[in-house]
């Protein structure tokens, strides 16, 4: 059946913000399915509120909106562009969500939008367990098939969850119905347990619903990924075994694909339970995935779950075989059928076969338990890591070893150095699954552990077990640098800095002695049939073999290096850079070459660019790739300023090896990250920075801190997302940090700016002219890492003579370190006094945003920059404005405000206080025409709307007092109920606003059993909080009431703002939303009105 | 120890012995399903060949009693990457490893799976040698020259019954099959029992007068080794038995004796189809359907509409997507059709099993209307879901209702 003719335009909605369970792979996926349908014709109207993504680039839609995905604003901007349909399966469960509750209004039917790709009714069967439980037992009483489901309850109420668990038997799992990335789940080992996980999964859930299961736990774990047309021919892409077995969330284990320890029985048992479970359902068109657990004792076969959309596992699934799913989900939505669609990667055989794999690829988490304190670092069924690195080889040890690697975490490789400690101990430690549970397992192993020990502490299958005794037994035969056994080694995964280690030698040797002996690694490729076809998709993957598949190309190439897997800090921005150089740098005529390990990005998309090496970001693999491509054609450069700090941190070691590093040098690099040689450039300019000195011992840090003051701000060099930052008061707590920070780089000591106003800069400089991308001036209060704070662009205090001040400094900084293409510069206004804080030579975070929000695609305009084009030609063929930049925006230019979203629901029992080290996962963008508005919707966006009505609570500190008057009372005018602390409430009184007295959280309750406010909030009975932050920090007193106030509205979710300007910035956002004119408007709408 | 794998062109790869020590020739194929190896192992059909898998770790899920297609290991060796150190799966007896020393069948373990299998893509499948203790490499191409080809080989005989055996119908019996066996699986007959046949197993040489002798209600030609074009024993049995007008039912080597008994020609493919991912399309409904293959010949037919045969019209009943090669024919008057691949599965999706309930149904038909009658075509399905039984039922009454009408 062909393409649809009946329907012209198609919405698509993203999935928002980065968090916890909801990561890139939904930009891969939305970005994949807007090309499809724009490339077959469709107008095509995109709703996502993540400014950071690729797909929110206007030339990937028709109309891009970068708006709150809430059902009221995408009612909007369906009744402003009147779409045929609407495609709700590529952007997660938001997306479906909102599709639901589109449906559910009755606003689909009004406007006449057609749900594609999706049915509702399948939809509700696949989520509502119940419903899924009676279509599992159909299916296999009707086809004789081995499947069943867990036995389990529904339950709405406390009463019932305990009345079930005593039916079912502890341990029980509880999961909440609809929420994402598994939210609110967990195992309850007694009745205490099941109070606090059913508790906060009946709050989570919005249906108030929770499952209580029978526990599986320790059973083998499998995934299969299936795509199904409209004529009812379905295809299994994919399946994946998580090494974890079951009781692990499938986003925190150890996958592998294909599944390894399935008879062909077992797996066409469990492909034809798939197939007769999605047709049940009554999936319509395009993906999904159905989990299943296997008893390893008698191989019963539970059936736990399906997802009616694309999904996390998808992206994995679309990098593991080369098997685009979501694009080929897109192509089934609008009419086409599995064999009409032509397999990318051969050309010549169609979509619908199931790929066959001759190599396996492991998938592994990655964490960032160090940015939470005190958070349980027990793995659940609760997702819990942010990001995820996936490595391919041609044996299981060889995958796995660089999938760890690709972790770039010290200690995520096994390691063979030092002593492993006391077997019971790290026996013990198995048990606990947790953040690199392989490495402690690998340990037992060295420690003399047997098989039957580690398989009994972890029940991982025996099998994975033995690979791992496998491994230990290479390293245990690597005694000398010979053919053989570096050969050996490589085929299982070894690095040349892990045999450098067991060997007691440095690591340049073992490459030497390695490149002299010839044993490098050769190039396959990944082409979804095992090598019976053809592949005309260079889609490559490092391996010891025997032949390299790397195709020889006549353009001059430039190989671009990723950043590697999510972590907080470094995150999809920079695949966002390093896309979008990609593609630039294809239309100008290179031939372009990615090398990433992160397989929810678009950059390891197979037709992002010219060639992907899907490849741990190591010094090692990166000369290989490089030294691979240059045995095939001229590479013309090697771009490390896009990833982040990854591909960064091996400028030098780059440059060394005689790679050609295109833009701002490494020694250029050097001089901004070095804190002297930084120092010299400022004051070579005349800049002031705040005083500071470097530190690497406990004294010394102290003489400093002395010198220029308390508070001061304290962090490692070379880091990125202000790890290991924190802000000092006092001596003590100085002399703790400098215990805690001991490592090879020296420790920076600032002094702290208490009261400061912080501004971001980006710019693009090209040796001789900067084009100052844009100014964004921080909403928060200075000493918050700029990455968590919210932010608006064009600056909203600033003045033309503070913009004239930040472009001069910023192009001193520029000419003085010596940028070619992108820099980030830190400044903080104090007392009128410009201080630098921090200039980064590389794409920061904010580039996607700043980009969007001015309609100048930075990123493109930098990797121009890097080979060789200056501002002028840019400006002159039109990717730069020709009449102003960043720092000179017209006065009716859209304002664009960012605001962070930040994990702590995810991480409960940990102190949710901001601070200078960043903790976010994602971010979105609010734009409108005025501040006030853009507030709104960055709010509505980030946390839900802001309250139109309610009770408002308000804490502010004494400076705040005068300027908080004027928009409380305006809260007041608009019918909001004002509590208040006395000191306040007395300010307030006098200037006529009726604020009732509440106590606070350090007064404790009263004696008439009075709630403090902290009480209030938490049961829900404040709708919006106004808390300015006072006092000294880590102090008590009123500073520490502020952090109970603030943990407590990260709880239930609240809206708090702590700065005037973002109150009287959320008044003006609530006036518009009450009186109804929040209006929509897309990117090429804002363009236009910018560019005319 | 340094084993080789020896090809006829001259190329040679290096490993380690896996399984049986000593040498072995056969014709070189690669077989890329990544799950099913000892479904693979004891299918016939590989018998002389050497079977290198592209899948990376073999051995996995070691050998169980329950999942053999056949009673013994027929390749004639076993190519591998990562032989599998211990098995592991509720279900195994013994290790993949012991299994092939058990049985004598000499393998080797080798990185260059993938290397090989690009040669063997580009050259086409070719004779080779495993050799365990190596030697010197000029005289052992020379001798994996010496060695006999697939072309023009008659191997159905060698793997085929002695001795013809009975496999009861599951439940009630519904139908007496003569299956002949050409190098039969244990799952072809296993899924017409369970469809209430009851299977009679015939050696390959068996004459059209004794399948006829036993009054079956369908004649089964079963997959099998070696050229087609040798096998006009079975061609010529089979064309008694399409003139008796008794329904048949052919899989893989019985789709090309169909073929051949139509008179259409078969040829030997550059490198064949071994794996369980090919897509094979239903010419009737357009259905795809992902099947396990495993033939080295194909048949030649117009793929272009139906075409004349002595026995009335035919039509290429479906296609392989991949390379449009014929994979299944059937003729339009008379209850008979066949595929070149294999709806038994083991190892493999169950996609296709629906052809099983197909011969039923002409069997079924055949015997409402007595056994005399000929004219019989099978059901033109037109099932919206090829899987489901319903859809297929209600399709099956179309078809009769049509025929009802057509009759009155």
């Amino acid at each position: 059946m062909p393409k649809r003719t009946d329907i012209r335009s198609v919405m698509v909605i993203g999935s928002g913000p980065i968090v916890i369970g909801q990561a890139c792979e939904f930009d891969y996926s939305g970005t994949q399915a807007c090309r499809i349908l724009r490339s077959e014709g469709f107008r095509v109207i995109l709703v996502n509120s993540n400014p950071a993504t690729i797909m929110t680039d206007p030339e990937f839609a028709d109309a891009t909106y970068v708006e709150p995905i809430t059902p009221d604003i995408v009612e909007k901007i369906i009744a402003k562009e009147r779409p045929d349909a609407l495609l709700p399966t590529l952007g997660g469960q938001t997306a479906l969500n909102t599709a639901v509750a589109l449906h559910e209004a009755g606003v689909l039917d009004k406007y006449g939008v057609e749900l594609i790709g999706a049915d509702i009714d399948a939809i509700q069967a696949g989520e509502n367990r119940e419903r899924f439980k009676e279509i599992v037992a159909k299916v296999a009483a009707e086809r004789g098939l081995n499947a069943e489901s867990a036995r389990s309850a529904i339950c709405h109420t406390m009463d019932e969850c305990l009345a079930a668990a005593g039916e079912l038997g502890y341990p029980v799992v509880v999961r909440p119905s609809f929420t994402m990335g598994g939210a609110g789940s967990g195992f309850a080992h007694d009745e205490q347990e099941l109070r606090r996980i059913a508790g906060a999964g009946l709050d989570a859930s919005p249906t108030t619903e929770v499952l209580l299961e029978e526990s599986i736990l320790g059973w083998k774990e499998y995934e299969l990924e299936v795509m199904r047309d409209r004529h009812d021919n379905v295809v299994i892409v994919c399946s994946i075994e998580n090494i974890d077995p079951m009781g692990v969330h499938t986003g925190d284990s150890v996958t592998v694909a294909p599944a390894l320890t399935l008879t062909d029985r077992e797996y066409q048992n469990m492909r034809d339970v798939a197939i007769a479970v999605i047709r049940e359902v009554g999936v319509d068109t395009g993906g999904c995935n159905i989990q299943f657990a296997v008893d390893p004792e008698t191989g019963r076969m539970i059936v736990i779950e399906m997802n009616p959309r694309v999904s996390r596992s998808s992206a994995l699934a679309s990098k593991a075989t080369g098997f685009p799913i979501a694009k080929i989900a897109a192509k089934l939505a609008i009419g086409y059928t599995l064999d009409e669609i032509p397999n990318d990667i051969t050309k010549e055989t169609p979509a619908s076969f199931e790929p066959s794999l001759d190599y396996i690829v492991v998938k592994v988490p990655r964490f960032a338990f160090e940015k939470f304190a005190g958070a349980d670092q027990t793995l659940t069924t609760h997702m819990k890591s942010v990001g995820e690195a996936m490595a391919i080889g041609r044996s299981f040890p060889e995958a796995l070893q660089k999938a760890l690697r690709s972790l770039e975490k010290k200690g995520s490789s096994f390691s063979w150095a030092g002593e492993p400690g006391d077997l019971d101990e790290l026996l013990e430690a198995c048990r606990r699954p947790h953040d690199g549970r392989l490495r402690t397992m690998q340990q037992a192993i060295r420690a003399g552990a047997t098989p039957e020990q580690v398989h009994e502490a972890t029940s991982v299958d025996p099998w994975f077990v033995d690979q791992l005794f496998a491994i230990d037994e290479v390293a245990r035969s690597i005694t000398a640098l010979d053919r053989p056994t570096l050969e050996l080694a490589k085929r299982h995964g070894f690095s040349d800095a892990q045999i450098a280690e067991i060997l007691g030698v440095p690591e340049p040797e073992v490459r030497s002695a390695r490149h002299e002996l010839g044993v490098r690694p050769v190039y396959n490729t990944v082409d979804t049939c095992a090598a019976e076809f053809a592949a005309r998709t260079p889609y490559l993957y490092s391996t010891y073999d025997e032949e390299t598949e790397v195709p020889v190309g006549d353009r001059p190439k430039v190989i671009i290096l990723g950043s590697g897997p999510n972590r907080i800090g470094q995150g999809i921005e920079f695949d966002y850079a390093c896309v979008h150089a990609s593609f630039e740098l294809a239309r100008a005529g290179y031939e372009t070459v990615m090398v990433n390990c992160n397989p929810e990005t678009v950059s390891t998309d197979y037709d992002t660019s010219d060639r992907l090496y899907f490849e741990p970001l190591t010094l090692e693999d990166v000369l290989e790739v490089v030294h691979a491509e240059q045995q095939t054609g001229p590479v013309a450069g090697v771009i490390v300023q896009l990833g982040g700090q990854t591909p960064l941190g091996l400028a030098q070691a780059l440059k060394d090896a005689g790679v050609p590093v295109v833009g701002t040098s490494p020694e250029s690099i050097h001089l901004a990250e070095d804190r002297g040689a930084f120092g010299r450039v400022l004051a070579e300019a005349g800049l002031p920075a705040p005083k500071h000195g470097t530190a690497t011992t406990v004294d010394q840090a102290k003489a400093v801190a002395e010198e220029i003051g308390y508070p001061v701000l304290v962090r490692p060099s070379y880091v990125l997302g202000g790890a290991g930052m924190a802000i000092v008061y006092d001596e003590d707590t100085l002399g703790a940090y400098m215990a805690k920070a001991a490592s090879e780089h020296p420790v920076l000591i600032d002094r702290f700016l208490d009261d400061a106003i912080e501004i971001d800069v980006d710019a693009l400089f090209d040796g001789e002219e900067l084009y100052l991308g844009g100014v964004m001036e921080h909403i928060e209060e200075a000493g918050i890492h700029s990455g968590d704070s919210a932010c608006a662009l064009p600056p909203i205090t600033l003045g033309g003579f503070d913009i004239k001040r930040i472009r001069s400094a910023t192009e001193a900084i520029a000419r003085g370190v010596g940028v070619r293409g992108l820099l980030n510069v830190q400044y903080a206004m104090a007392s009128n006094v410009l201080y630098v804080l921090e200039a980064n030579p590389r794409a920061s975070r904010t580039v996607p945003f700043v980009s969007k929000a001015t309609a100048v695609p930075l990123a493109k305009a930098a990797a121009r920059l890097m080979l060789g084009a200056t501002i002028a030609e840019l400006r002159a063929e039109g990717m730069l404005p020709a009449g102003y930049d960043g720092g000179t925006l017209p006065l009716d230019a859209p304002v664009a405000v960012k605001e962070a979203v930040l994990p702590f629901n995810r991480f409960r029992g940990v102190d949710i206080v901001l601070g200078p080290e960043m903790r976010s996962t994602g971010e979105v963008m609010g734009i409108d025409e005025f501040f006030g508005t853009a507030f709104a919707k960055s709010q509505a966006a980030a946390y839900g709307a802001l309250p139109t009505k309610g009770r408002a609570f308000v804490s502010v500190a004494n400076k705040d007092k005068r300027a908080m008057i004027f928009p409380v009372k305006a809260l007041a005018d608009l019918g909001f109920e004002i509590l208040a602390t006395e000191g306040t409430a007395e300010v307030l009184r006098r200037n006529g606003v009726r604020a009732k007295i509440v106590r606070k959280h350090s007064d404790g309750t009263g004696p008439g059993g009075e709630p403090t406010i902290v009480r209030r909030i938490l049961d829900g009975e404040v709708d919006l909080i106004v808390n300015t932050p006072f006092g000294s920090p880590g102090q008590g007193g009123p500073r520490l009431d502020g952090y109970e106030i603030r943990t407590a509205a990260v709880n239930r979710g609240i809206a708090c703002i702590t700065t005037v300007q973002g109150l009287a910035a959320a008044v003006q956002g609530i006036q518009h939303i009450v009186r109804g004119d929040i209006d929509v408007c897309s990117l090429q709408e804002h363009a236009r009105r910018l560019r005319d | 120890m340094t084993a080789l794998l020896v090809l006829e062109d001259g190329r040679v790869f290096e490993g380690t012995p896996y399984g049986a020590v000593g040498e072995t020739f056969g014709e070189m194929v690669f077989n890329t399903g990544m799950t099913g190896y000892q479904e693979t192992l004891t299918d016939p059909s590989y018998h002389r060949q050497i079977v290198a898998m592209t899948a990376p770790h073999i051995g996995n899920t070691g050998v169980n009693d329950e999942d053999p297609e056949s009673g013994r290991v027929w390749v004639a060796g076993y190519v591998v990457r990562e032989p599998s150190r211990i098995p592991s799966n509720w279900r195994s007896r013994r290790t993949l490893d012991d299994y092939l020393r058990d049985q004598g069948v000499v393998g080797i373990a080798m990185p260059g799976t993938r290397a090989l299998t690009r040669h063997l893509r580009e050259r086409g499948a070719m004779r080779a040698g495993v050799f365990s203790e190596g030697g010197d490499i000029g005289e052992l191409v020379e001798r994996v020259r010496r060695s006999p080809g697939m072309e023009g080989a008659d191997l159905a005989r060698e793997v085929s019954t002695a001795e013809p055996y009975v496999v009861p119908a599951r439940g009630r019996k519904r139908f007496t099959v003569a299956a002949v066996d050409l190098g039969i699986k244990a799952m072809t007959p296993e899924r017409m029992s369970e469809r209430g046949c009851e299977v009679h197993v015939l050696p390959a040489t068996v004459t059209a007068a004794d399948i006829l002798a036993l009054d079956p209600d369908g004649v089964f030609f079963s997959n099998g080794p070696g050229d087609p074009a040798t096998a006009d024993y079975a061609v010529e049995s089979l064309r008694e038995v399409l003139d008796a007008g008794v329904p048949f039912f052919g899989i893989c080597f019985g789709n090309q004796i169909l073929g051949r008994a139509l008179g259409l020609g078969t040829y030997k493919l550059r490198y064949g189809h071994r794996g369980v991912n090919q897509p094979v399309q239903d010419r009737r409904t357009g259905k795809v359907e992902i099947s396990a293959h495993n033939h080295g010949f194909a048949v030649r037919a117009p793929l272009d509409g139906p075409f004349e045969t002595p026995y009335g019209a035919a039509e290429v009943s479906h296609v392989n997507l991949n390379d449009d090669c014929v994979e299944g024919l059937r003729l339009l008057d008379r209850p008979a059709f066949s595929v070149q691949y294999h709806p038994e599965a083991a190892a493999g999706p169950h996609d296709a099993a629906y052809l099983f309930d197909e011969f039923c149904e002409l069997m079924e038909r055949r015997r409402e209307r007595g056994s005399g009658a000929q004219r019989v075509s099978p059901p033109a399905s037109e099932a919206q879901s090829f899987g489901a039984p319903q859809a297929r039922r209600s399709a099956t009454e179309d078809t009769d209702d049509k025929k009802g009408a057509k009759g009155a």
